[in-house]
């Protein structure tokens, strides 16, 4: 008897995934926004001292900014434990393409032809790497 | 009072080429680390604080955590001085050395088809920090 192509393991884990890689790409832009949104209001800081960082979280924008991020780490490291790096990567840079629409509808950034053209190919590459298995690495099972 | 650095271009491809080698470093040690972890099955709260029990012990996610830090304060001096569509894009140098090192370091498999989404992404994520 031939296995049925989509077992019911697989379609689970299918959906997991695209639930953790919208949570892991929204988390990321409204992350970076904000953050962004939020530095713009502190101003310039290049400094080596920890003191003008922790200065800057007291920013309303860059605290939401901060904890989105930590939502974005740790639904980026439960995504690892079950898919492939060189699937995560291409796939979740989607967010690129949100992070420069955002910037052209809230900060008034503009959109070139090149950034336009940048937009079709990064959408393009997200496609063809959803296309591939999620994890090709054996051995995912815990190791002690 | 601290002098204005030189040349304010030259100050950003700084940040990007400390935050590019932090991030890379940091992503390939994170996905040692949950790769020794295993899927995630089961997200109830308590199961979900066993696992971050043993995450915190794990030597390479304390160590990616660490080039995250780093990373991501690197990032916010980027955006203080950069365009969030300029710093985002100008970060994403690491996908290609990520994608090097996940097939090296990892051993994934990583088929044509990776490396030309890879590529496609890579090209279109330069186009948009023209």
């Amino acid at each position: 008897m031939s296995r049925p192509s989509v077992t019911p393991g697989a379609s689970r884990l299918k959906f997991k995934t695209r639930v953790f890689t919208a949570i892991v790409v929204l988390s990321n832009v409204l992350g970076n926004f904000s953050l962004t949104y939020g530095m713009k209001r502190v101003g310039r800081l290049v400094s080596l001292s920890p003191l003008a960082y922790l200065e800057a979280l007291f920013n309303p924008w860059v605290t939401l900014g901060v904890l989105l991020l930590i939502l974005w780490t740790l639904s980026h490291m439960a995504l690892l434990s079950w898919a492939d790096l060189s699937y995560v990567l291409p796939v979740t840079a989607i967010g690129y393409v949100l992070v420069t629409l955002a910037g052209w509808a809230f900060l008034d950034e503009q959109i070139s032809a090149a950034r336009a053209a940048g937009i079709v190919l990064i959408v393009s590459g997200v496609a063809l790497v959803g296309t591939t298995p999620l994890s090709t690495f054996r051995g995912t099972e815990k190791r002690r | 009072m601290r002098p204005e650095p030189p040349n304010p271009e030259l100050l950003k491809w700084a940040i990007v080429a400390v935050i590019v080698t932090a991030t890379t470093a940091g992503e390939l040690l994170q996905a040692l680390g949950m790769r020794h972890q295993g899927e995630i099955h089961d997200f109830r709260p308590d199961a979900l604080g066993s696992v971050g029990a043993a995450l915190v012990r794990d030597r390479y996610i304390i160590a990616s955590f660490c080039a995250m830090a780093v990373s991501f304060f690197a990032f916010m001096s980027l955006v203080s001085v950069a365009d969030l569509s300029f710093a985002v894009p100008a970060t994403a140098a690491s996908y290609v050395f990520e994608t090097i090192l996940a097939k090296y370091v990892l051993g994934e498999h990583v088929a044509w088809k990776r490396w030309a989404g890879a590529s496609l992404v890579a090209c279109g994520v330069a186009l948009l920090s023209i």
